[in-house]
């Protein structure tokens, strides 16, 4: 398979606060806003540099995404920055209302999504956020996988116009994707060709398939890797294409698998080409606390979960 | 000066929103009489190009719309279809169906964060345009309102004019009984707003105290409270919490036009 190797290990979200001081820089109608965590969402560089396009809001994230909405008049492009829960769940009637209904440009950045938040628990650790969203009609739902695709993203969501929620996480995890990628909203990125059985992963999954592919080979299995950064509007053709090779999927998400990408890939799959799907995912449960590895391990998302799906669904086919 | 014509269109108005409401068998109309003058004040007489305003308490719907129709972006015929299937007007306003309603309103507490969006963009564009936000005195229950009220102070946004439709009453109680009085004066002072107490169905009052306030540039958002009865100008609708939902039926639809015509000369 195809090599991949990391220059570092690096939190996304940092991948998203280099991303917007680079907006800072190139546009001027780029406005942020954060609800009181400025340091956790990495905004600092933009706040140090552009002080008067930071819009500090307070504890008050329902506050936030009516000012984002009411900033779109006139041109604005807002960035909205807080954590995951409170991007979506706790907000989920404004960005309905007053952004995504009244179709206004704003942008959604939601960091410590996920169980890799870690030791501050359930209560923080939303992995319901892709449904909710995805399901707002002409909401786009991205999930990027590490530092240089999570900078790329930020970048080009200020390109798109309307709203966008752009999801990244705390730890640090491998960068192993080009400083300089070109990212292109809703088409999914080939890692590894391959024949036995297709992956689709998004978010910090993506290196745990990566990982998962050199076992599989290992057993000689030719697994093929594509990167669902986008998952919605979801690339069909890509999916439909690998599929009508490999005849078999592994989905692999940091999300419930209700809602999440597997469900989307499974819709897809049904419509078009009924076909053998695991969705590694977790499975209708709220996380816990613990370090973000033990809490992979325990829900069933490692590099283990995701060879044992691959093996388990090659057999389901027929 | 305030032109002389504008009185008019209280009765006028009134008429045009209730024969509205009558054709579609539909309730709110209260809500819409309530507010019906604030907005003539507000959009029709002060709300310049490059203004904004805000109707949050979107259930008032009808008001709005007719106010639209006044200034021409909404047409006779136009107006005609509300409420009925496929209509640009439903009973909540849909968003980007008219340039003046660039959002969807009706769930209660958006308009004001929303507001005070349109104003910091103004602020950051260092342009003298005002945004004006109605919301009525029960949606202030709402915990947005706090926010967006702290918000408008810290930010200094002397370009923001909070009007509130305040009658007492709201859907199902007395706000005094509901929530307690989340309109008053005192709280909207102690949170740094310039407050101006006023009664919401006089247009000199509007008009002037909304003229007063956009000159007080003393970085302090604005709020005026408008004193109003809820189904202002029917007389069997006043202070009558019932007709927050009720439409009306064909006789009483005559004589609430008989009232207002009696009260206003319409």
């Amino acid at each position: 398979m195809k090599k991949y190797t990391p220059t570092e290990k690096k939190d996304t979200r940092s991948g998203f606060g280099a991303g917007l001081h680079e907006l800072g820089k190139k546009n001027p109608n780029v406005v942020a806003l954060c609800a009181d965590l400025t340091g956790s969402l990495k905004m600092d560089a933009f706040l140090k540099d552009f002080p008067e396009r930071f819009v500090q809001v307070g504890i008050a994230e329902a506050n936030m995404m009516g000012i984002a909405a009411g900033l779109t008049i006139g041109g604005k492009i807002p960035f909205t920055g807080t954590f995951a829960n409170f991007s979506t769940g706790r907000v989920y009637d404004q960005i309905r209302q007053s952004i995504a209904y009244s179709g206004k440009n704003v942008k959604i950045c939601a960091s410590h999504a996920g169980l890799t938040l870690g030791e501050d628990g359930a209560t923080h650790q939303i992995l319901e956020d892709i449904g909710m969203m995805k399901m707002l009609p002409g909401m786009v739902v991205i999930n990027p996988c590490d530092y240089n695709q999570t900078k790329a993203a930020t970048i080009a969501i200020a390109e798109h116009e309307g709203p966008v929620y752009l999801r990244f996480g705390r730890p640090s995890v491998p960068v192993f994707t080009p400083a300089d990628q070109k990212f292109e909203i809703g088409k999914a990125v080939m890692l590894n060709e391959g024949t036995d059985v297709s992956i689709f992963a998004t978010g910090h999954l993506v290196w745990k398939a990566i990982q998962a592919c050199e076992q599989l080979e290992a057993k000689g299995i030719s697994a093929e890797i594509i990167n669902i950064h986008t998952i919605k509007p979801l690339d069909e053709n890509a999916v439909l294409q690998s599929v009508r090779k490999t005849k078999c999927v592994v989905t692999c998400e940091e999300h419930q698998e209700n809602g999440g990408l597997g469900d989307s890939i499974a819709q897809v799959l049904a419509k078009h080409a009924p076909t053998p799907i695991e969705l590694v995912a977790v499975k209708d449960s709220f996380g816990e606390s613990g370090t973000p590895d033990e809490l992979m391990t325990k829900y069933g998302l490692d590099t283990v979960n995701i060879v044992e799906a691959a093996l388990k669904v090659i057999g389901r086919k027929s | 000066m305030i032109d002389q014509s504008i009185y008019s269109l209280q009765g006028d108005l009134r008429l045009k929103l209730i024969e509205m409401y009558h054709s579609a068998n539909a309730g709110h109309i209260a809500c819409s009489l309530s507010c019906i003058d604030l907005m003539i004040g507000a959009l029709i007489h002060h709300k310049k190009e490059e203004d904004s305003f805000i109707l949050s308490k979107g259930h008032a719907a009808a008001s709005l719309y007719v106010c639209l129709n006044h200034t021409g972006e909404i047409s006779n015929e136009e107006l005609k279809t509300f409420y009925k299937n496929g209509t640009k007007l439903p009973a909540h306003p849909a968003a980007n169906k008219f340039t003046g309603i660039p959002f969807a309103l009706g769930s209660l507490g958006h308009g004001f964060p929303i507001a005070a969006g349109i104003a910091k963009a103004n602020q950051l564009k260092k342009n003298t345009a005002y945004s004006y936000v109605l919301m009525s005195d029960g949606e202030t229950n709402e915990g947005t309102t706090w926010e967006a009220a702290h918000f408008a102070v810290m930010h200094k946004l002397d370009n923001l004019i909070v009007l509130i439709d305040k009658n007492g009453l709201q859907g199902f109680g007395h706000t005094k009984d509901i929530l307690g009085d989340t309109a008053s004066e005192e709280k909207w002072q102690t949170l740094g707003f310039e407050v101006l107490s006023i009664n919401g169905h006089d247009l000199e009052q509007i008009i002037n105290g909304i003229d007063k306030l956009k000159k007080s540039k003393n970085s302090k958002p604005k709020v005026i409270i408008g004193n109003t009865v809820k189904g202002k100008g029917v007389s069997f609708m006043e202070n009558e919490m019932k007709w927050h939902y009720l439409p009306l039926d064909p006789g009483l639809y005559q004589q609430a036009v008989n009232d207002i015509r009696k009260q206003y000369r319409a």
